[in-house]
């Protein structure tokens, strides 16, 4: 089966690769790219560990074919800081101690990023509900709730 | 002077840094089991039974081996004969021989040049089975009509006449029960039955393997041990353990299922059998539900006798689990040894049967077997207390475990903290909010042992006075931090200045896994132990510059100082200028400890939580929930509460919504996230703490371990609260929906 | 004499005692008197047990035990 040519932009920068047309935007970004700080937990959309953006959109990066980026924008975990500063979502996280493993972390990161973009001032309810599809089994969520709602404060310039 | 009274003194310990690896796990950075690659790197699929107890009749790999790019297909013929006893369970786990046992078993294993590669290689090998009958549940699997699933099975322990099927048998216990239970005054006997649940680590087991011919090899790996890595693989592949290099990748979860192998052998004897090509295998979370551990599914009896003021006076428990198709897999005894652990009770007799079924092998869960014990015996003390209209945690209160009391399970207790934690948990705010309709509020306590276990510790001195040290145990959820914080507090240097490394098995002793809330606890009172003698050292080499005694050098804030004014007047030296010059005063200064680690503290809690059931959908929210735990000493108390918080939040999913549901067919049908669901963010409410601190005396700072015990009272804490919320009383877990509502509906017309 | 405690279900491969008196100045020597005395617990012993010394399981087999030590053999424990 021949592969198909893909141009895209990958936080930032343009880039090209070769995707068989069963493999999924999760596999090149991590097995073509090697932007290996997207995860794969489930496979079938339901952990949310793979989150990305694509044009601005949330998804599972798990569900979407590699040959459908062609020509789109990509945000992965990787993109949130470039500079020299983490973004607030990243530092109040390890502040917060809103990691154990830490595998989830990159999705949710992501997910919480498009959540603040749309929606800069969140209830705890409405954090709750955004994250649902983000799984994590090792914090209960307590931390990780406290650490986006701060984060969300300190970016509306609150704190 | 008592531990407690250095509390103030401590300058680290008990405060919340950075954890060090932090910024890794927020960049993306951080690389877990399936984040590595190698040159020349093949990548593996598994060929897995769809029958739960199936002859394997013929395999036939031609078709499979025909594509382009297939470099190697293995099956049980391809590993070495003659195993016994555990090791053999290890290898007809990875590979099955003769007999599938289970929806999922592995049977034979495809090496290609790209992962799609393999899984299409994978789907043409042809397996020809022969479907036996299978057995699924664990009473069922007793019953003298149950398929046997392997005769010759049963050890010693086992009482003749029992089903093939029942492999061991314990029982132990005190006291006189009839006289206990004559003294009562209110006997209640009642059966409970709890479903497999699965871990749920959210990185699916991953590892890179490569092995040549020679049993050379080397493995990449997300693991809580790359020891036990390291051992079972070379005793399932015939190769020797030190020929075997095993790294531990960052890990994405454990929880006790990645303290042993699943699918690890297969990338090695894959990579053997391609001409040492390294091999990727990741498994899928359908592999990961359908053939890695989850825990033991369980039938339960419980007898108690209550005097009306509370008093217990005799129990006993009868308890049958299921671990799989592999004698050794259910925790059994734990369970039983947990089971009445809080409790000071004059006459216990504890029962227990471990029984094979057509299920994958069960591996440790958090807390292995005390959960479902807690949610035996706690729903039932419950249960008498609301008919003898007393307090649940007054009672437990005044039966609790204390120091210098008996055991339920034999040896007297040392210092424990478990009245500590209840009286907390009664104190606690949450107990005064009124409850509204349909609304409850439940309460159970729980025990964990903690655990030591073989450990092998390393520190160094770096040229500018900074630390490394070298540790064994898999940083599951912050003991990097806690490592650190424990080695800068002994060498009175800052945290920052220790750097903690989770190293592979050539630069270590052996070190058990990650299990056992050991690895703060073990790991931190080698370290500790390490720091002592590189400080001890650092003061030789003062004293040798200074020309006084040793013995006249003390350590103070990470310097040398002279011990008193007669040891004459030196300026402090410091860990840096001593690291500076150590090449010229002696060499390299390090230290080093190793131990099997004793003086372990045991770890007691207790739950509280309020609940609204839904009366129309059986749906039950948890409107608040408060952990209240003895830590012996938290070293970073946001990682001890974390700890907490995840452990309840297990819990309650597998009080509410989790389950291994199996067809008539004996496969596994929930086998994705969307149909086992684990608890999500909107399901839950933020999870309250209250850290406990009876200090340990048998570590350093105190440390307990805090990891397993959270997880032990939420499943009797939700029933208690569910029966308080609607009067109908669950006795078998999940309590999903449909479940509760048919339990109200029964009430009703009851 | 050192006092060795064993959970019931070792009892009927000791003659149903309770308690069983051996000679020994280490855990390696009471185990090994242990035995000897009652060649059927041969098995279970093998299998792996846990020792409780003074409420501490002791895994180190030359370990000193007095005689008014606390000894009791239980259910062997792992973790997760």
């Amino acid at each position: 089966m021949s592969k198909i040519h893909v141009s895209t932009t990958v936080n930032g920068d343009a880039v090209e690769f070769l995707a068989d047309p069963r493999d999924t935007l999760l596999d090149c970004l991590r097995d073509q790219l090697g932007l290996t700080g997207t995860k794969e937990g489930c496979g079938t959309g339901d952990c949310g560990a793979c989150s990305v953006q694509l044009d601005g959109v949330l998804v599972c990066s798990c569900l979407v074919l590699g040959a459908e980026a062609e020509g789109k924008t990509v945000a992965t975990v990787e993109g949130l800081s470039t500079g020299p500063d983490l973004h607030p979502l990243q530092r109040k996280f390890i502040e917060h101690a809103a990691l154990q493993c830490g595998f989830c972390t990159p999705g949710i990161l992501v997910a919480a990023n498009a959540l603040l973009a749309q929606n800069p001032d969140p209830t705890e309810t409405e954090v709750r509900y955004w994250l649902a599809g983000n799984l994590c089994r090792c914090t209960g969520y307590d931390k990780i709730i406290r650490a986006v709602m701060d984060a969300g404060a300190e970016m509306r310039g609150v704190n | 002077m008592p531990k407690d009274d250095l509390k103030t003194a401590y300058r680290l310990v008990g405060t919340r840094p950075n954890r060090p690896d932090g910024l890794d796990k927020v960049t993306g950075r951080a690389r877990y089991g399936a984040d590595i690659s190698a040159p020349g790197m093949l990548h593996a699929a598994v060929v897995r039974s769809p029958h739960a107890h199936a002859r394997i009749v013929r395999i036939d790999a031609s078709k499979a081996l025909a594509l382009d790019g297939v470099k190697a297909v293995i099956t049980r013929a391809d590993f070495p004969t003659g195993l016994t006893g555990d090791d053999w369970n290890l290898q007809e786990n990875t590979l099955a021989g003769d007999v599938a046992l289970y929806d999922g078993h592995a049977v034979a294993a495809v090496a290609a040049t790209s992962k799609l590669l393999a899984q299409d290689a994978a789907r043409l090998v042809e397996v020809e089975y022969e479907v036996l009958p299978h057995v699924i549940d664990v009473d069922a699997a007793m019953q003298p009509d149950a398929p046997i699933i392997r005769a010759g099975t049963a050890d010693h322990s086992v009482p003749e006449g029992m089903h093939p099927n029942v492999v061991k048998y314990i029982e132990f216990g005190h006291g006189d029960m009839d006289a206990g239970f004559a003294a009562a005054d209110l006997v209640r006997a009642q059966s409970y039955k709890t479903e497999a649940t699965h871990q749920g680590y959210i990185e699916p087991h991953a590892c890179l393997g490569q092995m040549g011919e020679d049993g050379k090899g080397e493995m990449w790996v997300c693991t809580q041990g790359q020891w036990y890595i390291r051992r079972m693989c070379s005793a399932v592949l015939g190769t020797e353990a030190s020929q075997l290099r095993v790294t531990p990748s960052e890990i994405g979860g454990g929880f006790g299922g990645k303290t042993t192998i699943f699918m690890e052998p297969l990338a090695l004897a894959l990579s053997r059998k391609a001409g040492g090509r390294p091999v990727k295998l990741v498994m899928s979370r359908a592999e990961v539900l359908r053939a890695t551990g989850p825990t033991a599914s369980a039938s339960m009896d419980v007898k108690m006798g209550m005097k009306a003021d509370g008093t217990i006076t005799a129990a006993s428990v009868n308890f049958r689990m299921q671990g799989g198709a592999f004698i050794g897999s259910s925790p059994v005894g734990e369970a039983l040894s947990c089971a009445l652990a809080c409790y000071t009770v004059p006459a216990v007799f504890h029962q227990g049967y471990e029984v094979l079924a057509n299920r994958p092998k069960a591996a440790a869960y958090r807390a292995p077997g005390s959960p479902m014990a807690a949610f035996a015996v706690e729903s039932l003390l419950d249960e008498m207390c609301v008919e003898l209209g007393l307090d649940a945690l007054v009672v437990r209160l005044k039966n609790a475990a204390r120091e210098g009391a008996k055991a339920s399970y034999g040896p007297t207790y040392n210092r424990i903290g478990l009245v500590e934690s209840l009286e907390a948990a009664m104190a606690h705010a949450n107990l005064k909010v009124p409850l509204g309709p349909n609304q409850g509020r439940g309460s159970a306590a729980g025990f964990w042992f903690n655990h030591g276990g073989e450990t092998s510790v390393s520190l160094a001195i770096g040229e500018d006075g900074t630390v490394t040290v070298s540790v064994g145990t898999p940083d599951v959820g912050g003991s990097r931090a806690s490592l650190g914080m424990m080695t800068a507090e002994t060498l009175g240097i800052a945290y920052e200045s220790v750097r903690v490394n989770i190293v592979e098995t050539g630069a270590l002793g052996v070190n058990e896994p990650t299990h056992g809330s050991r690895a703060t606890f073990a790991s931190g009172l080698a370290a500790v132990e390490a720091a002592k003698q590189a400080i001890a050292q650092m003061c030789a080499r003062a004293a040798a510059e200074w020309g006084i005694d040793a013995e006249a050098v003390e350590w103070l804030d990470g310097a040398a100082v002279p011990a008193g004014p007669n040891a004459g007047k030196f300026p402090p030296m410091s860990i840096a200028e001593i690291g500076a010059k150590m090449g010229s005063t002696g060499g390299p200064i390090s230290g080093h400890h190793e131990v099997t680690a004793g003086g372990v503290g045991a770890s007691f809690g207790a739950h509280v939580v309020d609940v609204e059931v839904d009366p129309e959908t059986g749906r039950t929210t948890v409107l608040r929930y408060l952990v209240v735990q003895d830590a012996g000493r938290a070293i970073h108390p946001a990682y001890v509460e974390g700890q907490y918080q995840g452990g309840a939040v297990q819990g309650i999913g597998w009080a509410l919504n989790e389950e291994y549901v199996y067809g008539a067919d004996g496969r596994l049908q929930n086998t994705v996230f969307l149909d086992y669901r684990i608890p999500v963010a909107s399901d839950l409410p933020m999870i309250d703490t209250v850290i406990v601190e009876v200090p340990n005396p048998g570590h350093p700072y105190g440390v307990r371990g805090v990891g397993e015990t959270g997880i032990t009272p939420p499943l009797p804490a939700l029933a208690n609260a569910i029966a308080a919320a609607t009067g109908a009383r669950l006795r078998s877990l999940p309590m999903s929906p449909p479940k509760v509502l048919a339990a109200i509906k029964a009430k009703a017309h009851g | 004499m050192v006092e060795i405690n064993l959970w019931s279900g070792l009892r009927r491969f000791a003659g149903d005692q309770v308690v069983i008196s051996v000679k020994g100045d280490t855990v390696r020597e009471i185990l090994d008197a242990l035995v000897t005395a009652h060649p059927a617990l041969t098995p279970v012993i093998k299998a792996g047990v846990s020792v409780s010394v003074n409420g501490q399981i002791v895994t180190n087999m030359s370990a000193a035990i007095d005689p008014l030590d606390e000894v009791y053999l239980i259910q062997r424990i792992k973790g997760g």
